[in-house]
């Protein structure tokens, strides 16, 4: 029973199957192919389980755990949180995402200042940890509804706003969010664009984000996907859990009501 | 950079306020407090041009409206300076490859890509192009190289929003993503008979 | 000591499938930052796997197998209840060692 594998054998299972499917089928099979087989080892596990230990342990300057964070189900309650985010919330009067809301958690329970992620760098440090725990937090609603409330005046202004960012162009190559993520069957190279005006391509946008993306090996929150995608518009940089990427997730999150949290997802 | 600065004859922008004048009011506040500049990627980018924030909408300004853009973005094409209109199509590729340049990662002094892979197909060899642009594959051979398609063609790479106001492709002129010199090479490489676009 | 593994092992018709997935950076030592120096290698050279006493598998990894590899392979013998180890150690002397009971 004893097998000795080499380095070859392995690297090609990783490495060459897309290639190889892509000659025969399109290659969009090849790719979804790609993407299937990715998926049976999610790295995404990794940041999920460190994100657990870390929601849990005594930190920052108040030594305390987040297990009193109320993520809007109630104190402590991480099941089936993520999917009825974004939310407003009472007590910080404010429409939150995700990590917005782990930030007013951290900052009140524990004393960890917004600042370490407002100027922090991703995968360092705190950002580091907030990735792993909404990493945690977003693989409790796996398999579960997107189920954003809408019934509070805050939202339905918060989904005006973000609808307005979504078509607002601007910068030195004109671009919005719209200009790729408004139209059906469209892609970028050969990435597939979701049309986010709709409710299927919203459904698959934010259904599937946050994700492990193999190309570079990290962990991308949504937050971190909205600055990529500004990064490419050519615009200035939003600033972490800022308005502008709260109001632009209720957008989303409205449009894929009813759809399935396929997170923390994989990406290539 | 001086151009948003530019007061246009037309007042463009009032066509953009469709939630009302205060959730507008709110909005502008919301993003000037909701970006900061990095690098190259200056604050100002934030600010709109006239003709940005018509097509700005979900639907399309008005056909009237559209016409006074197009009107406006044809004076800011410049024709080439030695009259020649196409260079070196080996160089041309490289640039409609690339899709580098502009964002806060980049320096002010990189050369910036074209980046027309991203939304066209163009050469017979290459599969890996996107499709928010139409394809433009064989383009020279299909249209000719007659004087009036060169210069269509240079003008539309100058700037788009000439033929079609709301149009997804970036100025490339215009803006200065890409040098006069740029352009030439990528018309070579769209109209060259010997161009992989024009020839399998 | 390295971070943890997350391993799964499930038993089929006498059949063990066990799913391993690593926590490791896998540095080629070919890439440089962002000032141009070559970041130094860093990868598992050797895992092995254990059903009880016995190895059911033996590997040699090197800077080719992708950042946080998943590995998965079958071997028969194992009974549900029975714990499976794996264990590995990198080309900077750090080791890593998890189990998982078999489902």
């Amino acid at each position: 029973m004893k097998k000795r594998l080499t380095l070859a054998a392995l690297a090609i299972v990783a490495a060459f199957t897309a290639p190889a499917a892509m000659a025969e089928g399109s290659a969009a099979d090849g790719i979804a192919q790609y993407r299937a087989m990715l998926a049976e080892g999610n790295p995404s596990e990794l940041w999920e389980l460190a994100g657990e230990d870390i929601w849990k342990e005594k930190r920052g300057p108040k030594q305390a755990s987040l297990e009193q964070c109320d993520l809007g189900k109630g104190p402590g309650v991480v099941k089936g949180a993520s999917a009825a985010l974004p939310r407003y919330f009472k007590d910080t009067g404010r429409v939150q995402d995700l990590e917005s809301r782990l930030m007013s958690c951290m900052e009140t329970l524990q004393g960890i200042a917004p600042e370490n992620f407002v100027k922090g760098k991703w995968g360092k440090g705190e950002m580091e940890k907030m990735e792993q725990i909404v990493a945690y937090v977003v693989g409790q609603s796996r398999d579960m509804k997107v189920n954003v409330d809408m019934s509070a005046p805050q939202m339905k202004k918060m989904y005006a706003l973000g609808k307005e960012a979504f078509f607002y162009r601007a910068g030195p190559m004109d671009f919005a969010c719209a200009t790729c993520h408004g139209q059906d069957d469209k892609r970028i190279r050969l990435q597939d664009l979701p049309n986010l005006t709709k409710h299927e391509g919203a459904a698959a946008g934010w259904g599937s984000w946050p994700a492990y993306r193999v190309s570079n090996g990290q962990f991308w929150t949504m937050q971190h996907r909205l600055n990529d995608c500004y990064r490419q518009q050519r615009f200035p940089e939003p600033i972490y859990g800022s308005d502008v990427t709260i109001a632009l997730s209720v957008y989303m999150a409205k449009t894929a009501n009813g759809g399935t949290v396929m997170t923390p997802g994989i990406k290539r | 950079m001086k151009k948003f600065l530019m007061i246009a004859p037309l007042a463009l922008g009032m066509q953009f306020a469709v939630a009302g004048d205060d959730m507008h009011a709110e909005f502008k506040q919301m993003m000037d407090s909701s970006f900061k500049g990095n690098g190259i990627a200056e604050k100002h980018r934030l600010y709109q041009l006239d003709f940005q924030a018509a097509c700005s909408t979900e639907k399309s300004p008005s056909p009237a409206m559209l016409k006074a853009i197009e009107a406006e973005q044809m004076k800011t094409i410049r024709w080439p300076s030695d009259g020649k209109y196409t260079g070196d199509w080996k160089s041309g590729e490289k640039i409609a490859i690339s899709g580098r340049g502009l964002t806060w990662n980049d320096k002010a002094d990189a050369a910036n890509g074209g980046g027309c892979y991203n939304c066209h197909q163009m050469s017979h060899n290459e599969i890996s192009y996107g499709t928010i642009g139409p394809s433009l594959l064989n383009y020279g051979k299909l249209r000719g190289n007659s004087s009036d398609m060169l210069k269509y063609t240079w003008g539309k790479i100058w700037n788009a929003k000439a033929y079609n106001a709301c149009s997804n492709m970036p100025r490339n002129g215009d803006a200065e993503i890409l040098t006069e010199r740029q352009i030439k090479d990528v018309m070579a490489y769209l109209f060259d008979p010997e161009s992989p676009v024009n020839k399998p | 000591m390295g971070n943890p593994m997350r391993i799964r092992a499930a038993e089929k018709d006498g059949v063990t499938e066990v799913k391993v997935l690593m926590n490791h950076e896998m540095e080629t030592g070919q890439r440089k930052d962002s000032s141009g120096n070559l970041i130094p290698a860093h990868f598992i050279s050797e895992l092995t796997a254990k059903h009880g006493d016995k190895v059911v598998l033996q590997a040699e990894f090197g800077p080719s197998v992708s950042k946080n590899p998943f590995l998965s392979f079958k071997f028969k013998g194992g009974a549900k209840g029975d714990k499976v180890v794996v264990s590995w150690i990198d080309n900077k002397g750090d080791t890593r060692s998890d189990e998982a009971t078999i489902g």
